[in-house]
């Protein structure tokens, strides 16, 4: 019997599992899917919200605030990309200055740094182009942006050197009482442990709905967006949202931390937990709506769209605790969950940790080094580089100027990439202007090789995803 | 790192004949910088013949029209350099490059070509709607998967956009025992030359469907199902078309787009219809001794003129450092383009510059039947030729002895256009 099950491996799973493993504890991480971050944590705004906008006094609003106050340390321990770039609420109507003034006010309450109202010629000035409707908005200078894959691979790569186990392509099919703790069946066999967390997502109401007395029901709820080349950098620096409406925050402008641009999303309830397909009514709406507090986005630039899905709860709240004697529930973590996350991996360690009753472990080592990025080095130490480690020296992706080195780093980490998606994700080979063309099938020769498989089991995101189907003229 | 006159980007058609042409023009001192592992560029993936009809007289494969060239410059020894990716090209022409040999480098040359060739435009630049499974490459990814490592990436096959690459994949995917079962073109007319509509869709019984689309994309681990629709005269789906097919590829081929980040961060000015540097007669682009050619300049449909572009850029670079890397002040003409011709190369001509004759290539913008391809000097018409048929497809060439120009000192423009015949 393991200690703790945490089963899912988004954000918040490997939050926890990184927190829990600052104790003596064996930690196991079952994730359904083959590689960390590959649901709701895939494919969202990567906004780091300052927390204005939770209603005040909710778990949602508390650890959306300590969340954002977490990220700058724990970007540094953990070596990920992330900026305070600052937020923008822009109201485009003097009618709306009520709603402006609240959401300063909820923010003050919520205790968020820093807020202000900027007027229209200050605006002008930070964003010269904002709309030539946007009459004010409201400033948080701590609001940040994130890489999300960045974020969950640290935290997965910090605990795994810590001892966490992580196990993919895990999914849970059934969770009973047994006597100490729980048995958690999976497609891979069972396991038992004293503990368990609920961390999965837009599933978190199916296994909550396994060993509760009550019922919870996720909404799947889609998000469409455009992702933009670089050549559009700089055209906004602040996270730029128009006042919200009645569908949460509405279409955002905002810069990416890799210097893209990213545009959405929408939010449609959908039945799927697996529908992330975007519509072109979706596309259509983040097209209408992101010219009207930002003008003449550069949508010509578009490289990707993709949509993403929320684990939406129709109360809008983070439901974090204890609901049976060692099953702990992290579940319905929607938006602001990436934001949050610091803080929910935080608050269910410690719950976690009075339930075992855990002791710290000395040996924990919280520093993490990322993927070396040769971009980010001096011309000499540059070279010195390609001459030690002459994977350095070749470029495999054009667009992003990943080199081999790289994606060989990427591929050993623990936990590693095992896809051209999980490569992808890592080191950005694939994610550039020409997505893919012409490295994909250099990527799956590295992975190949590195992996010793045959590049015929080479998948984009795991089983079921396979590139090649066979050899030429093998059905003739 | 010793110092190069000459720096050549790219090892494809258009870097070799501007290196051999270069050599010919009396220059020494020349080096290409190719970024994959063997130069000859994607004409190693093009395996079909077809190539060197106009410059070798004789129908070649891709490998073999590049390997005639290779051969030249290995025969007159220049220089290049494998797997080395440019990083940067500067204003002042320094190039900063990398490879696993030499590491980290910078060269000075007097002069450079730019010869990146051109990308594909991928999915996600298309906007297309539905999933995001495996089983969709461009056109180009699924050749060089077959054509170089044998492997299939796909059974059943739905292809959208009838460029040349795309019609020539439906051919070989159907020879390496794939099911193709019809090519989506948005357009009303096909992007890809008539020659391989006929020998790569018709004999193979594929259907062209013209103002088609793909609406949806099935399938979220593989593709399974790809849903095309009709479109209307400004390309929106219309409800009520939707023609639904299982397959588990859907290959894009829905234009190429040159390769100009190295040009841009250097400051060459690019023209926004071609995404291709703005350059004068002698293939020189806004920075003095930066000449482009090939697909990085504006995308052609036979390597034959590629090769004719680049080896006239490759005299011109050799002319440029011969007589001192001088920016010499000539009258300049702008071209300009009327009555559907959408672009032409060069932009501006000086005549005084331009030997005894000019080069004009240029692309039509929809299909034309039975007009005059007419270019004027101020308001003299100097050539005329009648074309039964014009199609945005086939670039269009137009040879102008330069003494037409210099007959008519007082014209201060070009005009190319098309007119009834």
């Amino acid at each position: 019997m393991v200690d703790i099950v945490i089963i899912g491996a988004g954000v918040s799973g490997c939050a926890i599992a990184r927190e829990l493993s600052r104790y003596k504890a064996d930690v196991l991480v079952l994730e359904r899917e083959e590689d960390v971050c590959c649901g709701t944590t895939k494919a969202n705004s990567a906004i780091v919200h300052a927390g204005y906008d939770a209603a005040n006094g909710s778990l949602m609003a508390k650890l959306n605030v300590a969340g954002s106050l977490l990220m700058p340390e724990l970007a540094r321990e953990l070596d990920f990309a992330y900026e305070q770039n600052g937020s923008l609420v822009v109201m485009m109507s003097e009618e709306d200055r009520p709603a402006l003034n609240k959401l300063y006010a909820n923010g003050v309450a919520n205790g968020v740094e820093g807020l202000r109202i900027v007027e229209r010629d200050e605006l002008v000035e930070m964003e010269p182009n904002i709309s030539d409707e946007a009459v004010a908005a409201l400033y948080a200078p701590t609001g940040g942006i994130v890489c999300p894959f960045g974020l969950t691979f640290a935290l997965a790569e910090n605990a795994a050197h810590n001892g966490v186990r992580f196990q993919f392509d895990s999914e849970v099919t059934n969770i009973e009482k047994i006597d100490g703790g729980w048995k958690v069946s999976t497609v891979k066999g069972d396991v038992e442990a004293k503990v368990v967390v609920n961390a999965a997502g837009l599933y978190s109401d199916k296994l909550h709905n396994m060993v509760a007395d009550d019922n919870m029901t996720i909404i799947p709820r889609r998000g469409d967006y455009f992702l933009l080349d670089h050549t559009t950098q700089g055209f906004v620096s602040n996270t730029i949202f128009q006042l919200p409406g009645k569908y949460g925050k509405g279409v955002l402008v905002a810069p990416t931390v890799h210097g893209n641009t990213i545009v959405g999303p929408t939010a449609i309830d959908v039945e799927d937990k697996e529908g992330v397909n975007t519509t072109q009514a979706g596309l259509d709406d983040v097209r209408a709506k992101c010219g009207m507090a930002v003008k003449n986005v550069p949508l010509r630039q578009t490289i990707t769209s993709f949509a993403g899905l929320r684990a939406h709860e129709a109360r809008h709240e983070f439901f974090i605790g204890e609901i049976k004697p060692g099953f702990v529930d992290c579940a319905a973590i929607e938006s602001p969950g990436l934001s949050s996350s610091p803080a929910i991996g935080r608050m269910v360690a410690g719950i976690v940790k009075d339930i075992l009753g855990l002791e710290v472990d000395l040996s924990f080592d919280p520093r993490r080094k990322g993927i070396l990025d040769p971009k980010g080095l001096d011309d000499q130490a540059h070279a010195a580089l390609i001459k030690e480690h002459p994977a350095y020296g070749t470029v495999i992706c054009r667009c992003e100027t990943v080199t081999e080195g790289e994606i060989i780093d990427a591929i050993h980490r623990v936990p590693g990439a095992r896809s051209v998606d999980g490569v992808k994700r890592r080191v950005r080979a694939g994610m550039g202007r020409c997505q893919g063309g012409f490295c994909s099938p250099r990527v799956m020769e590295i992975l190949a090789r590195e992996l010793g498989v045959d590049q015929s089991e080479i998948t984009k995101s795991g089983a079921g995803s396979e590139l090649i189907v066979g050899v030429n003229k093998d059905a003739i | 790192m010793r110092e190069y006159e000459l720096v050549i980007i790219g090892g494809g058609p258009a870097g070799l004949a501007a290196a051999v042409a270069a050599h010919e023009a009396g220059l020494r001192d020349i080096l290409i910088l190719e970024r994959d592992n063997e130069l000859g560029g994607i004409l190693n993936q093009c395996i079909h013949n077809g190539f060197g009809l106009h410059t070798f007289k004789e129908e070649l494969t891709g490998p073999e029209y590049a390997g005639r060239f290779i051969e030249q410059v290995k025969k007159l020894d220049i220089p290049y350099k494998l797997n080395t990716m440019v990083l940067d090209l500067a204003a002042d022409k320094t190039v900063t490059a990398m490879n696993r040999e030499d590491g980290l480098f910078q060269l000075h040359p007097k002069a450079v070509i730019l010869a990146m060739g051109c990308r594909e435009r991928p999915r996600g630049a298309l906007n297309i709607p539905g999933y995001r499974p495996a089983g969709i490459f461009t056109a180009g990814t699924a050749q060089r998967l077959v054509n170089m490592e044998g492997y299939l990436p796909g059974r059943k096959v739905v292809i959208l956009g009838s460029g040349d690459i795309g019609l020539i994949m439906a051919r070989r995917m159907t020879l390496e025992g794939a099911k193709v079962q019809v090519v989506a073109e948005l357009m009303p007319y096909s992007g890809g030359l008539k020659r391989n509509i006929v020998q790569c869709l018709d004999d193979y019984g594929i259907p062209l469907k013209l103002s088609h689309t793909v609406v949806d994309i099935e399938g979220k681990k593989r593709v399974e199902a790809i849903t095309i629709a009709q479109v209307d005269e400004k390309n929106r789906p219309i409800p009520g078309t939707e023609e639904r097919y299982e397959c588990d590829t859907l290959l894009l081929s829905c234009g190429l787009i040159p390769e100009n980040e190295l040009s841009r961060s250097a400051g060459v000015e690019l023209n926004p219809i071609t995404n291709g540097p703005t350059v004068n007669e002698s293939l020189e682009t806004s920075i003095p001794g930066v000449f482009a050619a090939g697909n990085v300049l504006h995308v052609h449909d036979l390597v034959d003129y590629v090769s004719e572009e680049a080896g006239a850029a490759g005299r011109h670079a050799a002319n440029y450092i011969a007589s001192g890397c001088k920016a010499e002040e000539h009258k300049s003409l702008p071209v300009k383009c009327e009555n559907g011709v959408r672009y032409t190369v060069p932009v501006a001509v000086r005549p005084d510059a331009a030997g005894d004759s000019v080069t004009l290539r240029f692309r039509v913008g929809n299909v034309y039947k039975n007009k005059k391809v007419a270019v004027y000097a101020g308001d003299a018409c100097i050539f005329s030729r009648k074309r039964p048929v014009l199609a945005p497809g086939e670039m269009e060439t137009v040879v102008l002895k330069t003494s037409l120009l210099t007959d008519h000192p007082e014209a201060e423009g070009i005009t190319v256009t098309l007119e009834e015949a």
